[in-house]
């Protein structure tokens, strides 16, 4: 019973950074139809630039001196590399994803899937392949509850996800940006004629899901340690698993396919096998593909000519 | 009086083949004959992935995967059968000949199986989910094979003979399978089911109301591209010692797709001329090899805004020489 209960605890934290960085496809998939395989990339980079970020503002010394990092530091961490992802999603959608929005939608499937392994391989050039320890912004601190152990990290991972998603959901559902976001992912061309600029809401709605797979990067280092320039890549990859399974194009939707997901991965680990923790996450997609490929919160959609 | 005229030709062929085989052999280097032989090897993923990719147009980026099963399956197979085989027609040429064969023939169905079991679910709804999904295929089964203690686990699978693999794979069997692969897919692209899978590329929705069975032709034609991937994978197994799980990796998969869009999606000649391409350019290359998929993401990118249709667009070489239009409608025009 305890190890269940700590297998959920951990299954959360984990899901709920999937969550974060499925928002991000979730969001883009809803307005241009395009899975954006640089997302994964995007979240790569927000973790490194927090990574140096945390560097920049010191983090070694208040290590060294065993003190621990301020927690008004650590947010800065958070907003440097928040803020640096938006500029790189705003930059990815200009310069790769604009000039090929028309196209047959073929063309700018290839251009996402060229953008990531660009970043994947710049990374590794930048920032050398091997892995690094991720700086400790946070101290842990474990305590124990009802035999179950609890992380201050587990527990930050958590509220950080929650108060971004809670933000997210506001933003969409009340700011004048977010009406227009969902205009445009329910008819980009009516919303045109509406007089909404969406090569306005196109580059915000990047900047936004690029800044939640930062933060997603920077939670994820903490969780896990390390960091390294293919990290996109699986967790990329199992965000848009999450996506899928809650309805792809839908907010809500993202969030419980994120949390699934991540207590999916860690029942497997603990009660299966560790080394099956990553094919648990294409079983899954394959399955909601067959059964109900609209997803759990999705609306089906009629194919129209 | 046709059979016969065709038998002689693939009689001729093949004699053709065997002769510039002694011919490379005596001029070239072993160094020179590798990527000869490699280039013929990308030549058949290149033309079995252009017919899911070109052809039909759904999207699979892990076509590894299925070079991978289908490497894995030669092998083993070619070594359990080498002990009995050897017993009964003795060891010489042709009974490596056999062996060699049936285990290619049955690496390709294995890796036609797995292209059924991944194409299934994914190929029922819109060509995106395919991608995701054969990216997710390429991972497991390397995840797989890195397991699987019978195939040798992560050091890779060397048969059970102390000196690896037998090595089969020559000049003469690499080409033969490229005349065979690149003679069914082009007589495929251009018969009846051809044109709908075609049609299945410029407008599924119509394709559909015109009575076409989309999705069995959309699975056939991705089994058709996985069993040729296994193929090249059998082929490729046995030009080296072992077959390792690295082989396979992601980067694999987008060499095999750098060589469909550099030649122009669609395009048979053009997946010919991509993965000869590729094959060279990766012995050029060798020296940058830490900035080599650098250069193929940004020239994946730079082709598709510039120019998306890649060097032949969806015209085959021939058709061009001839100056006839092409027989395959060109790229589809804008749509919404």
């Amino acid at each position: 019973m305890t190890q269940l209960l700590q297998q959920i605890i951990n299954g959360l934290s984990l899901g709920s950074i999937y969550a974060l960085i499925a928002l991000g496809y979730t969001m883009v998939y809803g307005i241009l139809k395009l899975i954006n395989f640089a997302h994964g990339e995007v979240f790569m980079v927000g973790a490194y630039t927090g990574f140096y970020a945390a560097s920049a503002l010191g983090v070694a010394g208040f290590e060294a001196r065993n003190q621990a990092f301020p927690l008004y530091l650590a947010l800065l961490v958070l907003v440097i590399a928040m803020a640096a992802a938006a500029v790189l999603g705003v930059a990815i959608e200009f310069f790769a994803y604009r000039p090929v929005r028309s196209a047959p939608r073929l063309t700018p499937l290839i251009t996402a899937i060229g953008v990531s392994l660009f970043l994947q391989n710049a990374g590794m050039l930048l920032f050398s392949p091997n892995p690094q320890r991720y700086p400790a912004i946070l101290s842990e601190v474990r305590f124990e509850l009802f035999g179950v152990i609890v992380t201050n990290i587990k527990l930050t991972i958590f509220a950080v996800a929650l108060c971004l998603m809670l933000a997210l959901h506001f933003f969409v559902q009340k700011s004048w940006t977010g009406r227009a976001m969902r205009a445009l992912s329910f008819n980009i061309d009516a919303a045109k004629l509406m007089g909404i600029d969406t090569n306005r809401v196109i580059r915000a709605t990047f900047a936004i899901g690029s800044a939640l797979a930062a933060a997603g990067g920077i939670l994820f280092g903490l969780d896990q340690i390390t960091i390294n320039p293919l990290m996109g890549v699986l967790t990329g990859l199992k965000a848009f698993v999450a996506a899928v399974l809650g309805g792809i194009g839908s907010i809500p939707g993202a969030v419980v396919g994120g949390l699934l997901i991540g207590l999916a991965e860690q029942l497997t680990a603990g009660y299966l096998s560790p080394e099956y923790r990553d094919a648990i996450t294409f079983v899954i997609l394959i399955l909601i593909l067959l059964l109900k490929p609209e997803g759990l919160l999705g609306i089906v959609r009629v194919e129209k000519v | 009086m046709r059979a016969v005229v065709r038998v002689a030709i693939a009689a001729a062929v093949l004699l053709a083949i065997y002769g510039l085989r002694l011919g490379v052999e005596a001029a070239f280097t072993e160094y020179v004959q590798r990527i000869v032989l490699l280039a013929g090897i990308n030549v058949i993923l290149a033309v079995g992935l252009n017919l899911i990719n070109g052809t039909t147009g759904q999207f699979s980026i892990g076509h590894a995967g299925f070079m991978a099963v289908g490497a894995y399956g030669a092998a083993y197979v070619g070594v359990k059968l080498a002990g009995p085989l050897h017993g009964t027609l003795g060891s010489g040429a042709v009974t490596d000949a056999v062996i060699f064969n049936v285990a290619l023939l049955a690496g390709a169905l294995f890796a036609g199986i797995s292209g059924l079991i991944v194409g299934m679910p994914s190929l029922r709804l819109r060509g995106d989910y395919l991608a995701v999904v054969t990216l997710g295929f390429g991972e497991i089964i390397r995840i797989l094979f890195n397991n699987a203690t019978f195939l040798g686990s992560a050091t890779g699978y060397f048969g059970d003979d102390p000196s690896g693999l037998p090595s089969y794979t020559n000049f003469f069997w690499v080409f033969a399978w490229v005349v065979i692969i690149v003679v069914a897919i082009h007589n495929l692209t251009f018969s009846q089911t051809g044109r709908s899978l075609t049609a299945i590329r410029e407008d599924e929705i119509a394709a559909e109301a015109m009575a076409t069975p989309t999705t069995r032709l959309k699975v056939t034609a991705f089994a058709i591209s996985a069993a040729t991937a296994g193929i090249a994978g059998g082929l490729f197994a046995h030009m080296q010692a072992g077959v390792r799980p690295e082989d396979f990796r992601f980067e694999k998969s987008i060499d095999m797709i750098v060589m469909i869009i550099v030649g122009g999606l669609g395009s048979i000649s053009g997946a010919i001329l991509g993965g000869i391409f590729v094959a060279v350019s990766l012995e050029l290359m060798r020296d940058l090899q830490q900035y080599r998929l650098v250069l193929y993401a940004l020239l994946l990118i730079v082709i598709m805004i510039v120019r998306p249709q890649g060097m032949l667009g969806t015209r085959e070489l021939h058709h061009l020489l001839r100056r006839k239009k092409p027989a395959t409608p060109a790229v589809p025009a804008e749509r919404a």
